[in-house]
């Protein structure tokens, strides 16, 4: 017979404003088992947890129950508390009795009713807890980082300062991702560059770091501490080792019509490319596609003339196989596209442009040479304008429904510096909201309006019109002066949403990682572990996580090595003592669990057993502890009963219902 | 004051809108073809309905020169459709009796050769019951 | 192959060629529009409130007979088009509306949006195809540049319609050049004309005609084309007559060869 303390806490008035804690108290104590109970005002509290620790000591309690907030939260202290005092940390449970009673309900006599309820199940639960010892796993110190921009080469570099080995995969030729786009970069204007390179170079450097560029995971198995990660290395068609980046192969090729993916398809490349000078590595690739050699099986001009003979036309992708003890996931984001918004004529007109456009064209290193230009004629603007929330903030089905809080810093950013290169250019911005929370953020876009003259209207545009002269008829409103606006644009530049990189599901489902309704990685818990994945040992870092700047990115991304680090500075990891387990006098062998599992932690031996006198060779469930996560999928499934999880064994879980049900 | 609230609850009921959806963007306003003729412009049609405010709306030019285009419709970032509203206050004004904006008597002298039927149906449909 | 054709009020009267061009040009391309019975005007406009059932009626009684003829219903003025087309919307995803013109109706069976409603452009552009009319071109409009007019009704609200890009539309541009002509693309051809407002504000309808027909113009367009009679008239009556509009049924059919045969 258990001996069990039930600890009712308030919650402030969280809980004691909506239930009547006293009374569950009252009722709590004549429970069957039950042989000590409390209420206090804040449970989790060191006075709280010290009350817990002295009844388990004086009463000798061999379970308890805390009657409180959701498990998600506090599970962990109460279970620490108790083991302090001696108590196998697996014989407490949490009644949450704050989000699933006070918090949703009114009626003080029907929340104490469910309070009480919710306490009956919880006790009925603990007599029947055994105590469980979690095992041991181990930790390969190794981190993969999935995503080669700002947000993967910080964390990369942080983690690999620690010590550890990190590896950077990365899909596209070279690492450097948005931010290598980027001309200037809020508040402070300085060059995108000037401050990204360096950190390129040291992560290509570092002796901790490997980085595999043209590649894609493409296979993950396993478990924290211990995944397994097939990477794709696609084919260069150039040998890395030999090539010495001379340039010569790219100045030659005669396929130059191929967009620039770096340029936003605003110009064009040679099929060999590096997709930037100060691209890391330097190593070009041939994008098979538009290469006349595997076109046609003529020219081979790259080839002829590459003095260190690197190019390699035979190449083919080759798969590696490395094991990671942690995963951070940083793949970024990319512009939502505009063909639900022809409205403001992106198609229609070569001179309405999306804001990433506009940093191409504004860096010296893009189409323009950085010369603000149009693109139809290449004639200087006069008017320009800028539209702002273009595809976020909407809640029908053509846009995002988030704001994407990076636009109206970097409009504030792009109006000033062309105010402040080109003076006689008129610069119109119009706004919904101009939100600009950050350290010296509305500082900077007050400076927009008053140093720079930058026009502020506070309204949408409804349409672009393109006139035949080619300028561009924009209808806005102004809602201060409630009139419509007819203003005359050379160049139109629209802050297009931005969204979770579209490869980004593939990567959530391989590691099982979830993910909201806009794609983007969930967090553990949205307040007090947001880089960390509800899956264990995969961190999240930058935009895939949620909308983000340069500084919060980096921020993140610091945040989520540390998470990483803190998983590889244990040699050992305690596994989840919750796993299934197969009765072998019920097991049939009938393989439905294993068809469910989706850890591949259940396999088949053939054992001999003694079934009430009858031995017999019988073709027996088995559980991998250290692969079952208790998910629980295979007690369910199991059409014997023979499968069962520990801590929330068949019979538990009936014996709660029957409490419920009482 | 009740009777505000009723008809409140009649335009919201007639057209199917919930105007706490708009964010006030105002790409209606931008949008709208008729936005100079109108009185109460279309962005404040929301406003005019949340603040109660109907015997104004009613009461204003803009009932008649909306064209029932859908531009507003079909632009709107918050699926709120300012069109669906104001038609909903002029029906408000139309189901009265002796409230028709169009009378049978005014028609011969709009006529002309060309006139199509379909103009006269449409006009009978939007300005009277 | 046969379709219930549902002509409408004007395509009797004012704009009998949009129609009877229309019905020459399906037997050229070897198609026939068969006039629904004891047909009765859409009402011109669709009835916005979602508590109006009687004037959603008439719509619905066309519905339902193309259902019991197992035929698509095929309608030609952007008016009739856009009502009969969201009233069977309404009938197929609006629980209330359906119930209720049901139990007016009392049809042997109820209707609950089975029909499918095509526009004579959709019909040329997914039944016939713009490939196939092309073949079948004797005269094409070489050289002629032609603005396409959609207005609001073909294309709003797009979501409902399904008719085109409702900022961006293709369809009447891909029938100019099967008929061997050149299209223009100018901002204002899915801008309102005025509508049914010209009946009352002359000048609202001029502004708005003025507009597009300078667009078009601007743009290098010798003529307008249009698939309603209302915007036809407010093109010619308020436009400021720069540019000559219409049908596109009527160019269909030069370009078919059957205009000679069409007699007034």
């Amino acid at each position: 017979m258990q001996r069990i303390g039930v600890f009712v806490c308030h919650c402030g008035s969280n809980i004691a404003a909506t239930v009547d804690v006293k009374k569950v108290v009252e009722i709590a104590a004549m429970e069957p088992g039950v042989v000590h109970a409390e209420d206090y005002q804040y449970m989790c509290s060191e006075a709280g947890q010290a009350k817990i620790a002295a009844a388990i000591k004086e009463k000798n309690l061999t379970g308890i129950v805390v009657c409180s907030c959701s498990p998600r939260m506090h599970e962990t202290t109460f279970r620490k508390a108790a083991e302090r005092a001696g108590l196998n940390p697996y014989m407490v449970e949490i009644a949450n009795i704050r989000e699933h009673c006070s918090w949703i309900h009114k009626d003080i006599e029907e929340a104490t009713k469910k309070a009480v309820i919710l306490a009956r199940a919880a006790i009925a639960k603990v007599n029947l807890n055994a105590p469980l010892h979690p095992g041991e796993s181990r930790v390969t110190k190794r981190v993969l980082v999935i995503g080669g921009g700002i947000a993967g080469i910080q964390t990369a570099l942080d983690i690999a300062d620690a010590g550890y080995e990190v590896d950077i995969v990365e899909k596209t030729p070279s690492i450097g991702g948005r931010m290598s786009q980027l001309d200037k970069t809020f508040p402070t204007l300085d060059c995108s560059a000037c401050i990204l390179t360096p950190k390129m170079v040291e992560a290509a450097a570092h002796e901790k770091i490997t980085i595999y560029t043209y590649s894609e995971v493409e296979k993950v198995s396993g478990f924290v501490g211990d995944f397994t990660v097939d990477i794709r290395r696609k084919a260069r068609s150039v040998d890395m080792d030999k090539c010495t980046g001379c340039g010569v192969c790219q100045e030659k090729c005669p396929s130059k019509k191929a967009p620039s993916e770096f340029n936003r398809g605003l110009n064009t490349r040679s099929a060999i490319y590096t997709p930037f000078a100060q691209a890391i590595p330097n190593v070009p690739v041939i994008d098979r596609e538009h290469c006349i050699k595997f076109k046609t099986g003529k020219c081979g001009v790259c080839a002829k003339v590459c003095q260190a003979g690197a190019i390699d036309y035979d190449q083919k992708d080759e798969i590696i196989t490395e094991k990671y003890g942690a995963i951070v996931v940083a793949t970024g984001f990319d512009t939502i596209k505009l063909d639900k918004y022809d409205e403001y004529a992106y198609s229609q007109s070569k001179d309405v442009i999306t804001s990433l456009e506009l940093e191409r064209i504004m860096n010296a290193a893009g189409p323009t040479k950085g010369h603000l230009e149009r693109l139809s004629d290449g004639k200087a603007p006069k008017e320009m304008v800028f539209i702002q929330c273009v595809g976020s903030r909407c809640s029908d089905d053509r846009g995002k429904s988030y704001c994407s809080k990076i636009c109206c810093m970097y409009t504030a950013k792009h109006a000033m510096l062309i105010r402040d290169k080109y003076p006689d250019v008129n610069v119109t911005v119009f706004y919904i909201d101009v939100r600009t929370p950050g350290k010296n953020f509305d500082e900077f876009y007050r400076r927009a309006v008053e140093q720079y003259g930058v026009n502020y209207i506070k309204g949408q545009v409804g349409k672009v019109i393109p006139q035949p002269d080619g300028k561009l008829l924009v209808q806005g409103v102004d809602l201060l002066d409630n009139r419509q606006i007819l203003k005359e644009a050379d160049m139109v530049v629209l802050a297009t949403a931005i969204e979770p990189d579209p490869d980004v599901r593939k990567i959530a489902t391989m590691l099982t990682a979830s993910i909201d309704t806009n794609n983007f990685l969930t967090e553990a818990h949205a307040k007090l572990r947001p880089v960390e994945s509800p899956t264990a040992g995969i961190f999240l870092s930058g935009v895939c996580q949620g909308p983000k700047d340069i500084p919060e990115t980096v921020a993140q991304a610091g945040a989520a090595a540390v998470k990483a680090i803190g998983l590889l500075a244990k040699d050992k990891l305690l596994t989840n003592p919750c796993t299934a387990q197969s009765d072998e006098l019920l097991c049939n062998g009938c393989s439905a669990c294993a068809n469910v599992c989706p850890y591949g932690a259940i396999s088949y031996e053939d054992r001999l057993v003694n079934d009430h006198g009858i031995r017999e060779t019988r073709r027996i469930a088995v559980v991998n502890n250290a692969l079952c996560q208790g998910c629980g999928a295979c007690t369910v499934t199991c059409p014997s009963g023979a499968m069962d999880l520990q801590g929330f064994s068949n019979r538990q879980i009936i014996a709660e219902v029957d409490a419920i049900c009482r | 004051m009740e009777k505000a609230k009723k008809q409140v609850e009649m335009i919201k009921e007639i057209s199917g809108v919930n105007p706490l959806k708009c964010m006030k963007c105002g790409k209606c306003s931008a949008t709208c073809p008729s936005f100079n003729e109108m009185d109460i412009k279309p962005h404040q049609f929301v406003s005019y309905v949340v603040n109660e405010d109907i015997e104004a709306l009613v009461n204003s030019k803009s009932l008649w020169k909306c064209l029932s285009c859908f531009a507003c419709v079909e632009r709107c970032p918050r699926d709120v459709k300012p069109g669906k509203l104001i038609d909903a206050a002029r029906q408000l004004v139309v189901r009265q009796k002796g409230q028709n904006y169009l009378t049978a008597d005014e028609i011969p002298e709009l006529l002309d050769p060309e006139l199509p039927q379909q103009l006269l149906v449409s006009a009978f449909r939007r300005y009277r019951r | 192959m046969k379709y219930s054709y549902y002509p409408g009020c004007t395509l009797r009267t004012k704009a009998k060629q949009l129609d009877t061009y229309a019905r020459a040009s399906a037997s050229a391309l070897g198609f026939e529009l068969e006039e629904i019975e004891n047909w009765q005007c859409c009402g011109g406009v669709y009835p916005l409130g979602s508590d109006e059932i009687a004037t959603k009626l008439s719509s619905v009684r066309a519905l339902s007979e193309a259902r019991d003829k197992n035929q698509e219903l095929v309608t030609l003025c952007s008016a009739c088009h856009h009502v009969i087309k969201r009233v069977n919307d309404d009938m197929k995803n609006v629980d209330d509306i359906r119930t209720r013109a049901n139990n007016y109706l009392k049809l042997d069976t109820p209707y609950t949006g089975e029909t499918t409603v095509l526009h004579y452009l959709e019909v040329l552009r997914d039944r016939v195809g713009f490939d196939t009319i092309k073949e079948k071109v004797v005269n094409p409009l070489k050289g002629k540049k032609i603005g396409a007019y959609y207005g609001c009704l073909l294309l709003r609200p797009g979501k409902i319609l399904e008719f085109d890009n409702p900022e961006n539309p293709q369809i009447m541009e891909d029938f100019i050049r099967a008929i061997g002509g050149t299209p223009v693309i100018y901002p204002y051809r899915n801008e309102c004309c005025g509508g049914y407002i010209s009946l009352k504000e002359k000048e609202m309808s001029q502004t708005m005609s003025s507009k597009i027909m300078d667009s078009a113009e601007g743009f290098g367009a010798d003529m307008l084309i249009t698939a309603c009679p209302l915007c036809l008239y407010n093109l010619n009556k308020s436009g400021n007559g720069k540019l000559p509009v219409y049908y596109f049924t009527e160019l269909l059919a030069e370009a078919l060869g059957v205009k000679e045969e069409v007699t007034e």
